[in-house]
């Protein structure tokens, strides 16, 4: 059985591509059959995150329009086998796919994969509606800012109305140290606006810029970023996955008992 | 920033919280917060005339995660005014 997830945010630049590529890459590490949809018709990206840029062939585009098959279109992934790419359209606009034209491929890709991630553009307008058209489930990822959590409620009313039943938060860049000094929100202060299940918490970690400067996913890594997407993989599956030490606000006396308690 | 105004500054994070909780509101019920801010002297103007409220730290919010409805999840006015007394002025 197949799962559609779209990954949405209504703010750009808050990190969807980058979770929709860690998430993929993660799951097909997993095992798991998976393709990447960069539904983001003008301004693609998740290829050159995924470093796949220089196999494009043909496009999302191309294959609505039955220029191609699905096939042709689909980008194999440098590391992992099971893992495809769909890219987008460079030189076309929104309005080049529809709602319905999206759900067709959809669930032809059904049959082939176990998981479906659709990269969705900024904005509520055509290129969002298209996105989540065929989509069972949602990630909405957010910033922990006034401006990302704001456009992340619009959203999650959106999908609210289209009859998403799991909507799941992604909250990135989030920095301990700014929460500690009263600087920045916690994860439980999004949460507790939101009112939406938390999924995972990725904090601000340069090594997130390193990988998307090389065009490879830092999932599964040893860095805190590549923890925290591995963790948001595994809760993707349904497994239970406790979260990372520095997503919770632990006092210098849990800090010493934490001490006591590795040994 | 004044000599008293840096020790009693509010931290952003608190800032942040409280400036999103009064925008979502109007967000979410697609009206401006000035309306907001008339349902509640209006909500205020009538329960005052049966009890002493306090109308400075009462708070009213709309939330999705209310009753369901018909046709799926409802919004909901929730109103929190605090009772200074009971019985009548």
């Amino acid at each position: 059985m197949s799962e559609v997830i779209v990954v949405t945010s209504g703010k750009g630049g808050v990190g969807k591509t980058t979770t929709s590529a860690n998430v993929g890459t993660g799951l097909a590490a997993m095992g798991k059959r998976v393709v990447l949809i960069d539904t983001d018709i003008g301004l693609r990206n998740l290829d050159v995150v995924m470093g796949l840029e220089n196999r494009i062939v043909y496009n999302l585009v191309d294959v609505v329009e039955n220029k191609c098959r699905i096939k042709q279109a689909l980008i194999k992934d440098k590391r992992h086998p099971s893992l495809y790419l769909m890219p987008s359209a460079q030189t076309k606009d929104k309005t080049a796919v529809t709602p319905e034209q999206m759900v067709r491929m959809i669930n032809q890709l059904r049959e082939q994969f176990d998981y479906i991630i659709l990269d969705c553009p900024a904005g509520i307008e055509q290129g969002f509606k298209n996105a989540i058209a065929g989509a069972d489930r949602a990630l909405v990822v957010t910033t922990p800012e006034v401006s990302a959590i704001r456009d992340a409620d619009r959203i999650i009313g959106l999908l609210e109305a289209n009859d998403f039943k799991q909507i799941d938060l992604v909250i990135n860049r989030l920095r301990p140290d700014m929460v500690k000094r009263g600087e920045m929100m916690s994860a439980s202060d999004v949460i507790d606006i939101l009112s939406v299940p938390l999924i995972g918490i990725v904090p601000d970690d340069e090594n997130v810029v390193i990988a998307t400067n090389q065009g490879e996913p830092l999932v599964g890594n040893n860095t805190l970023a590549g923890r925290a997407y591995q963790n948001i993989c595994y809760r993707v599956t349904g497994r239970e996955t406790p979260f990372l030490e520095f997503e919770k606000s632990f006092s210098f006396w849990t800090r010493v008992s934490g001490i006591f308690r590795k040994n | 920033m004044g000599f008293k105004h840096f020790f009693s500054r509010k931290k952003s994070r608190e800032i942040a919280k409280d400036r999103l909780k009064i925008l979502l509101i109007s967000d979410r019920v697609n009206c401006s917060p000035e309306m907001m801010e008339m349902i509640k002297t209006d909500i205020a103007k009538v329960i005052s005339k049966y009890m002493q409220i306090d109308t400075k730290s009462m708070e009213i919010q709309i939330s999705k995660t209310g009753v369901k409805g018909h046709d799926g999840k409802m919004p909901t006015l929730y109103a929190n005014i605090p009772i200074l007394d009971l019985h009548s002025k």
